[in-house]
């Protein structure tokens, strides 16, 4: 379990303070794939550098296992490292070694026999299903090989925790999905806590089960990632989840009338309850906005549908959409 | 005082002292220039590291007034010119080498002369170095020494090849200044010959032996620095 309590962190330039963190609260638990996501400038990178004390906190703690690793010595610190693996956007990897001498740098520092070094690394370049690249250098592989390689050599002293900072933002789509993947099997098959740093909500979407949303280095909001995707409360939340800017577009030159209808974790595929609507209650809606994510088999996100003016048909249409579950329909007005 | 320097008596009288002098001269040059380089390279990389490292912002933060010191040293020992360097430190070839004058006594003044520059080169080597890869190392758990052995040396071989390529055709040119002093080789030969003498086709001739040295040494340099550098795909 990591702690981070009361943690923060500011620079001091030549003419002033910096506050890069704000009493930061976070507790993740063994087996999390917790994502912190914000925009850049919101101090995710500084964060996660202050829970392997790559960065020293100004203020707080970081408590692994227990252990308050503020007040260890740079040398018990090199140790403790050696159990919170973290991987980069930039991959950075020793472009003048091989990638078996790459995945094997970690144990050299450890002091690991160099037999035992190599078969390690044998083991792990099959983890992550690049057997045939254990010759080869970094510059000769593409970047999601290079990340894996990367990733490999993060596993090789067996850590605890992986980090992650912003490990995919280098990566097209495809690749970037590639390597969550592979996160996720990490983390399920060795039980290996996984931090996630990113500015894509998609990434958070991908393989997060807990996500905290950073917004100029305070945390706006935390929990399930569900549910902040269901009702993202705070205004770094929305931006997030609503990308395309204010998210919704009411009509205001129209004698319609507006409901509000949140999906917050309705059974998708399922329910065809607009449709539904039209064929049980004779209601025609016309949807004039929807943003809705589909996570596993649920749906969440919100739409605005428009009807006719007419109060009867407005109850029997709010009436008959909160009859489902995890629904939730309002009428608004024009200025919402 | 040029026209008669192709008339067949001075290409025969040249001819004559180049099968003679040059096979040695060439031996000393090369001799002196290689044994000063790896003493230079030898002060000159720990200093070098030591100005990347030692930095505020390094991975091995030293007192600011070492550093102050180390920089002005460098800085001083650059500005001299080498002619008067190779005069002033006449007492300390005596102290070292036993002697002031000769071919040995002058790869002290070439030493002395050569390493700051080689820190330098060093330096610039190290600094170019993407500082990720350093943080990466210390993410985990590398100690200060271990990012300099393992990863600021290593990584930086290609550009400290070209740099101590040039350092060494540097000295090349050190050398030849040294035969003022008595120090042996091509330059000797050229200063002895043709400017003591007025064999003037005897200095074109070390000259352009000292270019194909130059030439050569680069060559070599050049490719060995290519051919180390695993970020080139071959």
């Amino acid at each position: 379990m990591i702690e981070i309590k009361n943690l923060s962190k500011s620079f001091t330039t030549a003419d002033k303070q910096i506050s890069a963190l704000n009493n930061i609260d976070l507790t993740i638990q063994d087996g999390d794939i917790y994502g912190i996501i914000g925009m850049s400038g919101a101090g995710k990178s500084t964060l996660v550098r202050c829970i392997n004390m790559l960065e020293r906190p100004t203020e707080g703690s970081v408590i692994i296992d227990g252990q308050d690793i503020g007040t260890l010595k740079e040398s018990q610190l090199r140790k403790v490292r050696r159990n919170i693996a973290m991987i980069f956007q930039g991959f950075n990897l020793l472009m003048q070694r091989s990638c078996l001498d790459n995945i094997c740098f970690p144990l050299e520092l450890a002091g690991v026999k160099k037999s035992e070094a190599k078969k390690k690394a044998l083991e792990l370049l099959n983890i992550v299903e690049l057997p045939d690249k254990a010759n080869a250098y970094p510059a000769q592989l593409s970047g999601g090989q290079q990340q894996r390689i990367a990733i490999a050599r993060a596993l090789a002293t067996n850590p605890k925790v992986l980090l992650c900072d912003e490990a995919t933002s280098a990566l097209d789509p495809k690749t970037t999905h590639a390597i969550l993947e592979l996160i996720r099997d990490i983390n399920k098959r060795l039980k290996i806590t996984v931090i996630i740093i990113t500015h894509q909500m998609s990434v958070v979407e991908d393989i997060c089960n807990k996500v905290a949303i950073l917004d100029e280095g305070k945390i706006v909001e935390e929990g399930d990632v569900s549910e902040i995707f269901a009702n993202p409360r705070s205004d770094a939340a929305k931006r997030l989840v609503f990308p395309d800017g204010s998210n919704e577009v009411l009509l205001n030159d129209t004698d319609q009338r507006q409901l509000r209808v949140v999906f917050n974790g309705a059974l998708a595929a399922s329910e065809p309850i607009i449709t539904q609507m039209a064929i049980d209650e004779h209601i025609a809606a016309n949807i004039l906005y929807a943003s809705t994510k589909c996570l596993g088999d649920r749906v969440y996100g919100s739409m605005i549908l428009g009807f006719e003016n007419d109060d009867d048909i407005i109850a029997r249409a709010i009436a008959y959409l909160n009859k489902n579950k995890n629904v939730i329909t309002e009428e608004v007005n024009n200025n919402v | 005082m040029f026209d008669k320097i192709l008339s067949p008596e001075a290409v025969s009288e040249a001819l004559t002292i180049m099968v003679e002098e040059m096979p040695f001269g060439l031996w000393e040059t090369f001799y002196v220039t290689v044994v000063s380089t790896i003493a230079a390279v030898i002060i000159g990389l720990p200093l070098g590291v030591l100005l990347v490292a030692g930095e505020k912002d390094g991975i091995l933060p030293l007192p600011k007034a070492f550093m102050h010191i180390l920089n002005v040293v460098i800085n001083l020992l650059r500005s001299i010119p080498f002619l008067l360097l190779m005069i002033m430190v006449f007492p300390l070839a005596r102290l070292i080498v036993g002697t002031s004058v000769g071919t040995t006594a002058s790869i002290v003044p070439l030493v002395i002369a050569a390493f700051p520059f080689v820190a330098r080169l060093i330096e610039s080597s190290l600094r170019e170095i993407n500082p990720n890869i350093i943080e990466a190392a210390q993410s985990m758990g590398a100690s200060p020494i271990q990012i300099i052995i393992k990863v600021m040396i290593p990584e930086s071989v290609p550009s400290l090849i070209s740099n101590i390529t040039i350092a060494i055709t540097t000295i090349l040119g050190y050398t030849a200044m040294s035969g003022i002093i008595g120090g042996g080789g091509l330059g000797k030969i050229a200063i002895n010959y043709g400017y003591y003498r007025y064999k003037y086709l005897v200095m074109i001739i070390a000259v352009i032996i000292l270019i194909i040295l130059v030439q050569l040494f680069q060559s070599i340099g050049t490719y060995l620095a290519v051919k180390l550098d695993k970020r080139i795909k071959h």
